[in-house]
């Protein structure tokens, strides 16, 4: 009948199927309702579905992002016997979908659900750069004076590029997992359009979303969400055009503050910090219990991981040229390398598997 | 789960008619959409006001947590809503709806006033979108509602909070003090606590008695314990009957409630949209004996649905069976609860508790008495059997094909018609004289324009409009009278 059937807080032991049933049983019900269709495209792909198997209800908690307005506006939270609760039962789905389909499980299962790993890891880099690689832990010099090129790109090419291996055998996991069929470049286009204005967050009407003013919306996430994502990009683009400079043009670092890389690093690293700082912020301000709760903690580290590395990036360049230049230059490499390795375990893996519902929503429409 | 809500006892020694603290120019009682209104209104007209809502705040908003839409006439676009809605039109479709039962010259101010309200509630936050799908043909006529009635309700409170308006949960009125049509204050219980409040002006806005079971009973007899109630358990019409006794005019037919055929598994309260049940038309229906009552065809289920609800009222243990065939498993709204499923009719009437053989012989009727034509299930398809009692005019297709799916019935109260008389202004008139400080608004006004009958979003029209009106005259009212 239609009464909750789960308990999400903090139980780590529901099985994968519990939570699927348990999101049709609810997304069954707000399909007789339809009041908060004008909320999101999750509500307006479900009018499309007579029926709700796990596929479907895997691919509807991917076009989530957690906005909160059709939990502040159902009439039938609890104690209603309904017991609704779409934001929390869709964030419990897409966390479970990480940790199914991409591999190894165990270490996507320990990296999505503890804080243990980024530490360890952390730590662990900070060795290898320090005593492994001989970086000093007090010089002024920085960059390819202490640590060579070559050995950068030894190190750092298999961290960047084996997550992503992972992370794209996943994806095609879920991929099937949902039906997709061959990707059209139209679909690729409308989900980019999509993903680059956040159209979503915008609360179907412009109004925002319910994230950490409750009944009351706000934009704030939306922005802060905005700040991260671009800076998280521009930090990328620097890095790219850095390395093109090097191997195209044989121009080494360091670069002047008018160059690309730097003018990209710098603006990228602030929006990145200020806008993680602002997540986290509004993270602490939300109810718990709307989200995905036996992950709420290790969610503030994966954020708190990527302020680091822009934080520790921008320190290093507020000290080259100091004592503590190669300090912050172990440091910095020591986040970059766990980012890298965390991107397909962690909170991460939604920017893509969110791409790949939206590409899926896109055929759908066709 | 919604429990049923008791009524209070209390002491009539605790009224203290002119003793004590005015703790507000404007008291609103009720927290619905009318009571906010009232309560946005006048503290806009510069009074201090105080809002008393019966629930916790959970289950803040009576009914008005349940709409989706409310009904607006326009000339050409405005907002969600498309082309045009003219006031002749508007009027006409009420007519219709009441078989004229209804005042001409309040309805048409009501009618006339709607677009302004429109405007008011974008101002005051309200957001709306665009006619959900399955509901198309109101994309004209009725504005929605984003997220629905209670996040309506939420914009409407947070309104309140910015405006200093001062709010009470779980603040039930027991009884009024009112002579001569002068109201001097209300006794609350506040949480427990039962205390004597008085205010210069009052604007009563409790809805009608649809979740009293008891006073059901007494126009529709033991029936009325299987009746569901669609909403709030806290409309329990204390306050109405207060108003009536202390001598408010009535108007509106008390025996009669406003009731359609909805899903029999849906909770005793505030099951609310999603336990309709589109299927109807594309079924036939049993009593518990296994017998046709009516013709299923008649019309579009928007038009029918509130005429089943007293139909199967009317049925043995008031309960009706829904039965359709996998042909017309997917021709209708999804429902909340899944269908019972069996592959032979028999199965079917089993598990449902039905007489297997009556209710067999009854499809096998029908059956035998649809004749060949084209199915059209977006229109009246004219296809009816043919010498069968009573007769199924519309989408008359033999129940064949497994597996076979049947649906409870029961009847599911949404409004009573019994309120008191109020002038344009929504002032409450008391022996049929205009009352210096009572208004009302809502639902507890609805009977001085719906005779009978009920038109989509009407209701949300005409608690707009009204509580408005109320909370401005009684906001200007407390002004005066310093
Ligand atoms: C399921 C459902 C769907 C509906 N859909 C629509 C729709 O889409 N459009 C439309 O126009 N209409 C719709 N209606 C009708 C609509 O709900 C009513 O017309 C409207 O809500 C009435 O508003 P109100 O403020 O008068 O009453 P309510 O919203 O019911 O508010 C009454 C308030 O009074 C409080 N109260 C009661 N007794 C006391 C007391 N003694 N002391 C203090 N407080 C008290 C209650 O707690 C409640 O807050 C629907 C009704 C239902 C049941
Ligand atoms: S979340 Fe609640 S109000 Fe929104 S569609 Fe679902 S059941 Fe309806
Ligand atoms: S939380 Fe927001 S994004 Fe997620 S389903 Fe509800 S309305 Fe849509």
């Amino acid at each position: 009948m239609q009464t909750q059937t789960l308990n999400l807080t903090g139980d780590s032991s529901i099985t994968s199927e519990a939570l699927h049933d348990e999101a049709a049983r609810q997304l069954s019900i707000c399909n007789s309702c339809r009041y908060c269709e004008g909320y999101c495209s999750a509500f307006q792909g479900l009018t499309r579905f007579r029926s709700l198997d796990a596929s479907r209800v895997s691919h509807l908690a991917n076009l989530c992002h957690n906005c909160r307005g059709c939990y502040y506006a159902c009439q039938y939270t609890e104690p209603h016997e309904f017991a609704i609760n779409i934001p929390a039962i869709l964030a419990n789905v897409r966390a479970d979908n990480w940790e199914q389909h991409i591999h190894p499980r165990w270490l996507a299962k320990a990296m999505q659900r503890q804080v243990a790993p980024y530490v360890l890891l952390t730590l662990f880099f900070i060795l290898v750069f320090s005593f492994g690689l001989g970086v000093p832990w007090l010089s002024d010099q920085a960059f390819y004076s202490a640590i060579s090129h070559n050995v950068l790109v030894a190190v750092f090419t298999p961290l960047f590029v084996l997550p992503l291996v992972f992370l794209g055998f996943g994806l095609r996991n879920y991929w099937r997992a949902v039906g997709g069929s061959t990707l059209r470049l139209k679909d690729v286009k409308a989900a980019v359009q999509s993903a680059a204005t956040m159209r979503q967050l915008s609360g179907g009407q412009g109004q925002g979303c319910n994230y950490e003013k409750k009944e009351r919306y706000s934009s704030a996430r939306r922005w802060s969400h905005q700040l991260t994502m671009y800076g998280f990009l521009l930090c990328f683009a620097s890095t790219s055009t850095a390395t093109v400079y090097h191997y195209v043009f044989g121009w080494e670092a360091p670069y002047s503050l008018f160059s690309l890389p730097k003018l990209f690093g710098v603006t990228g690293g602030v929006m990145l910090s200020v806008g993680t700082a602002a997540l986290a912020y509004l993270k602490s301000q939300a109810d718990p219990a709307l989200g995905s709760q036996s992950r709420g903690a290790v969610e503030y580290v994966f954020v708190g991981l990527l302020f680091m590395v822009s934080t520790t990036g921008l320190l290093l360049y507020f000290f080259s040229g100091t004592a503590l230049a190669s300090f912050w230059l172990i440091i910095h490499l020591a986040f970059i390398a766990t980012f890298f390795i965390a991107v397909p375990y962690s909170k991460m893996a939604h920017g893509f598997f969110r791409f790949a519902a939206l590409c899926r929503e896109a055929q759908l429409q066709r | 789960m919604v429990s049923p809500v008791t009524s209070i006892a209390y002491d009539r020694n605790l009224m203290t008619p002119g003793v004590g603290d005015v703790i507000a120019d404007v008291l609103v009682v009720g927290g619905g959409n009318a009571a906010l209104c009232a309560a946005i209104s006048a503290a806009q007209a510069g009074a201090r006001v105080c809002l008393l809502e019966r629930s916790p705040k959970t289950y803040r908003g009576g009914n008005s947590r349940h709409v989706r839409n409310f009904r607006c006439a326009h000339t050409g676009d405005l907002g969600v809503l498309s082309g045009d809605y003219e006031l002749d039109e508007f009027y006409d479709d009420l007519v219709r709806v009441t078989k004229g039962n209804t005042d001409e010259a309040m309805a048409k101010s009501v009618i006339n006033d709607s677009a302004e309200c429109y405007d008011w509630m974008i101002e005051q936050g309200v957001l709306f979108q665009p006619a959900l799908s399955g509901t198309l043909s109101l994309s004209r006529t009725n504005a929605f509602f984003l997220g629905g009635g209670k996040a309506l309700v939420n914009t409407y409170y947070q309104r309140c909070e910015d405006l200093g308006v001062d709010i009470h949960y779980n603040a039930t009125v027991l009884d009024v003090h009112i002579e001569d049509g002068f109201a001097d204050g209300v006794l609350v219980d506040f949480d427990g606590q039962q205390t004597y409040v008085r205010a210069k002006a009052l604007v009563f806005a409790s809805g009608g008695y649809e979740s009293n079971k008891e006073w059901l009973a007494r126009h529709w007899g033991d029936k009325a314990i299987n009746f569901l109630i669609r909403g709030t358990p806290y409309n329990r019409g204390e306050v109405l009957k207060c108003l009536l006794d202390s001598g408010a005019d009535s108007i509106g037919d008390p025996t009669q409630c406003h009731a359609v055929a909805i899903d029999g598994r849906a909770p005793e309260y505030d099951g609310g949209i999603v336990t309709r049940l589109d299927c109807v038309p594309f079924s036939v229906v049993l009593n518990a004996d296994g017998q046709r009552f009516y013709d299923e065809g008649e019309d579009v289920w928007p038009k029918r649905y509130a005429i089943w609800g007293r139909l199967v009222a009317a049925q043995p243990n008031q309960i009706g069976y829904c039965i359709i065939d996998s042909q017309s498993k997917d021709l209708f709204m999804p429902s909340v609860f899944p269908a019972d499923e069996a592959n032979t009719l028999s199965e079917l009437f089993g598990t449902l508790g039905l007489p297997v053989d009556e209710a067999l012989e009854t499809v096998e009727q029908f059956n035998d008495a649809c004749r060949p034509g084209t199915f059209q299930s977006n229109d009246l398809d004219g296809l009816s059997t043919e010498g069968l009692s009573p007769e199924k005019t519309n989408w008359a297709r033999p129940i064949v094909k497994p597996p076979f799916y049947g649906y409870v019935l029961k009847p599911g109260v949404t409004f009573t018609y019994l309120g008191v008389n109020v002038d344009a202004n929504s002032r409450v008139s008391f022996n049929e004289k205009r009352s210096e400080n009572v208004w009302a608004a809502g639902e507890i006004v609805a009977g001085n324009i719906l005779g009978e009958g009920y038109l989509a979003g009407f209701g949300m029209t005409i608690g707009t409009v009204f509580s408005r009106k109320a909370g401005q005259q009684a906001g200007a009212y407390a002004n005066t009278n310093a």
